[in-house]
């Protein structure tokens, strides 16, 4: 608290994002098309990096923590459950799934998640912007991430860029990847096309990033201007009266 | 077994002295004393006096005078006792359970432990050996009962042992433990031994002694107990520790505030100690040893038991605004010399997690019992090669079944629709590549595609029309990677056209 409050607000701006900056757990979104998996597959790409950034190189016991995949109903309905032959092989057999009802429980889920340190990561995907998802909760959950040191990507599919609070922001869409070896014809390694539109201690980027192999590689594609804060108002939205 | 210390009091002032028996000090008369209303009298004295006329319980003129070169020292009754207090628990390794029997003897379980040592008399020889190698003279017996036990080490034969039809009938009445009045009335009466009592009607000793109620002045109660016939319950001795906790200091401190926060660390420890042990201190008492060889020790009172390090501090620190530090402080030291059970209480369990976070069963507790049962699961593999059944869901801590070791020939998709969903697609041929798809509403150009990968439906749990699956793995021209399958060939017999469906989304 007492060093950030004595660093300029401009400092830590200038390092630029790139795979492995993160080494500190942090909460970040990334909104997403409902109809693709760029979302998820984002989020545990960013995950594996962090904790390849943050695990000990030296230890000998390698990290076996469970992480936690919390999707709420519309989520589940879009874009399906994680399936375990296709997820990374390190991580496959770790996996714990929450399916909730509603987009309050996922919240619940993702918190009590949070607060377990016996986790090495959170993973959350919510549809849509739900009420209960507001700036408060948003804020509720970068505040449990920093003072337990889980980290939390938090997936928006189909969501519109509102007020939170996360430290980093992503907008992410899958991209046409890399022609593979074998097959010319037969799509190559996950490719996506990231934009960090708004970050804490980076000047927002795009990049298109690529799972080789396991690890993160990114190419920048351009420097964009003036950093987006998102929308400080809610764009209206029509609901009956009845529903508050 | 009891053990008597015949000459307890003696012995440890020989022990103390540091000399041998009949030698220094010993050779000389000399006698224990404590002051009573009528002046000093003879609590304990040593042979050399004994055999110049002094007698026990008498009073120190009247022995003077007997004899004049009678030396004397204060007795210690109260070091007595904790010393054989220490007897007893050291006297353990005979037995689980040993009690002290006041002024000078302790009383051990030995039931169905002498075969440890190779037999009762083996016992009772290490008894008397160990206890002789520290100075002490001691008589032991071994007997069914603690009062018979008792009557053989002070009235019986030296080494005593009693068997089931041995008779005690011999020894003297004050065997039997009974208070001096009670002795000198049976006398009286002409009740040497023990036999005597049992000769008189037990009816006629019930009524002499109608209105003694305690066993120490009742002959028929003691003589029960002696064989047997009632219970004799004794008060067990308990080793307890006392909670200690230290630190020494790399830097003698000389300022308040250090103390304060050695205290601070001192108070934490200890009451992690004492919830350790379940238990809230009543009395504290701090030691501070000073570079000078100085202690200064502190000691504080709780209205009630407590291990609250807070508290503690806040009592401590007005008691330690006169210590006077001198050269320095070099070790601190926090014993709770009386406990009393505090039983373990959970507060506030929401905020200890909202502070130290959760466990991961206590967070899968939790979110079942919000979520509900299936809500919190894992996927786990299963044998089977249909891409919907190749994993099963169940519960988040359960162990993972073993499974054969997955074939990683082709590539699966990161996520799975529930179930999959019919696409319109567009192929060149039937059985070839697809061209173009519309899915939810959105056509999809494919510029890249793998396949097919056929998987035959499982013959031997699905119905004979079942139709075969040829699964693509496609990239649309955004960049959109999808895992699709047709059902069935074109002219398998098995329906009509063959459907198209998106099962999963790759990463």
């Amino acid at each position: 608290m007492m060093m950030t409050s004595t660093m300029p607000l401009s400092a830590p701006q200038t390092a630029r994002w790139q795979p492995g900056a993160s080494a500190a757990a942090q909460h970040a979104e990334l909104f997403a098309p409902g109809g693709e998996g760029a979302g998820a597959a984002l989020a545990l790409a960013l995950a594996r990096d962090h904790l390849r950034g943050a695990g000990d190189p030296l230890a000998d016991i390698p990290d076996e923590r469970a992480w936690l995949w919390v999707q709420d109903k519309a989520a589940i309905r879009l874009s399906g459950r994680p399936y375990r032959p296709g997820l990374p092989r390190e991580l496959r057999h770790r996996l714990i799934h929450v399916a909730a009802d509603k987009p309050d429980d996922a919240l619940f889920a993702i918190e009590e998640g949070l607060r377990c340190r016996d986790l090495a990561f959170v993973v959350g995907e919510i549809a849509g912007n739900p009420r209960a998802l507001d700036f408060t909760a948003s804020r509720r959950l970068s505040l449990t991430v920093e003072r337990h040191g889980v980290p939390l990507w938090l997936v928006r599919l189909d969501a519109a860029r509102d007020l939170g609070s996360a430290r980093m922001r992503w907008q992410a869409r899958s991209a046409p990847s890399a022609w593979p070896h074998r097959n010319p014809r037969a799509p190559g390694s996950a490719t996506w096309q990231a934009e960090l539109f708004r970050a804490r201690s980076h000047p927002p980027g795009e990049w298109t990033l690529r799972d080789e192999g396991g690890a993160l590689h990114a190419d920048p594609m351009r420097y964009t201007g003036p950093p987006h804060h998102g929308d400080l108002v809610r764009a209206p939205i029509d609901r009956p009266l009845a529903a508050g | 077994m009891a053990i008597w210390c015949a000459h307890l009091s003696i012995d440890r002032w020989l022990l103390a002295e540091g000399c041998a028996r009949g030698t220094g000090a010993d050779a000389q008369p000399h006698a224990l004393i404590a002051e009573t209303a009528h002046g000093p009298r003879i609590t304990a004295l040593n042979p050399a006096a004994a055999q110049a006329g002094a007698r026990r319980d008498a009073l120190l003129a009247d022995a003077r005078a007997v004899c004049p070169t009678l030396a004397t020292s204060p007795a210690d009754p109260a070091g007595d006792l904790a010393f054989l207090e220490a007897l007893a628990l050291w006297a353990q390794r005979w037995g689980p359970w040993s009690a002290i029997d006041p002024p000078d003897g302790i009383i051990i379980d030995v039931t169905g432990v002498s075969h440890l040592f190779g037999g009762e008399a083996a016992l009772l020889g290490d008894a008397g050996r160990r206890l002789i190698a520290r100075g002490l003279t001691v008589r032991a017996a071994i007997a069914p009962t603690a009062g018979a036990a008792w009557a053989l080490a002070h009235y019986g034969p030296q080494p005593a042992i009693m068997h089931g039809g041995d008779s005690l009938d011999d020894l003297p009445v004050a065997a039997l433990r009974l208070d001096p009045a009670v002795n000198l009335l049976l006398r009286r009466l002409g009740l040497k031994r023990i036999g005597d009592l049992s000769e008189v009607t037990r009816l006629a000793l019930a009524r002499r002694f109608r209105n003694r109620h305690n066993p120490a002045a009742n002959p028929l109660i003691r003589l029960d107990q002696l064989l047997g016939r009632v219970p004799e319950p004794l008060l067990p001795v308990i080793a307890q520790e006392v909670p200690l906790v230290q630190r020494r200091l790399m830097e003698p401190i000389r300022h308040r505030e250090l103390l304060d926060r050695v205290m601070a660390d001192l108070a934490h420890d200890m009451a992690r100690l004492l919830e350790a042990r379940g238990e809230g201190a009543r009395r504290l008492e701090a030691g501070l040893w000073r570079v000078d060889g100085e202690v200064l020790v502190r000691r504080l009172e709780l209205a009630s038991a407590s291990r609250d390090a807070a508290h503690i501090v806040r009592l401590f620190a007005a008691r330690l605004d006169d210590v006077d530090a001198g050269f320095g402080i070099e070790m601190v030291r926090l014993r709770a010399p009386w406990c009393e059970p505090v039983a373990l209480s959970q507060r506030d369990f929401d905020a200890a997690s909202e502070e130290h976070g959760t466990s991961l069963a206590a967070c899968m507790d939790r979110l079942v019992v919000r979520l509900g049962e299936g809500a919190v699961r894992r996927p786990v593999p299963h044998a089977s090669h249909l891409p919907e059944r190749a994993q099963r869901w169940q519960p988040p801590l359960e162990p993972q079944p073993a499974s054969q070791g997955e074939l990683a020939f082709h590539e699966r998709p990161l996520k799975l629709l529930d179930r999959p969903e019919p696409i319109a697609v567009l192929y060149a041929t039937p059985d070839g590549l697809p061209r173009r798809f519309r899915w939810r509403g959105q056509v999809h150009d494919i510029a890249r595609a793998e396949g097919p990968e056929r998987i035959a439906p499982e013959w031997w749990r699905e119905r004979s029309s079942a139709r075969l699956r040829d699964y693509y793995r496609i990239e649309d021209e955004a960049g959109r990677r999808y895992w699709i399958y047709r059902a069935g060939l074109a002219g398998d017999g098995r329906g009509g056209v063959p459907e198209w469906f998106l099962q999963g989304l790759c990463a």
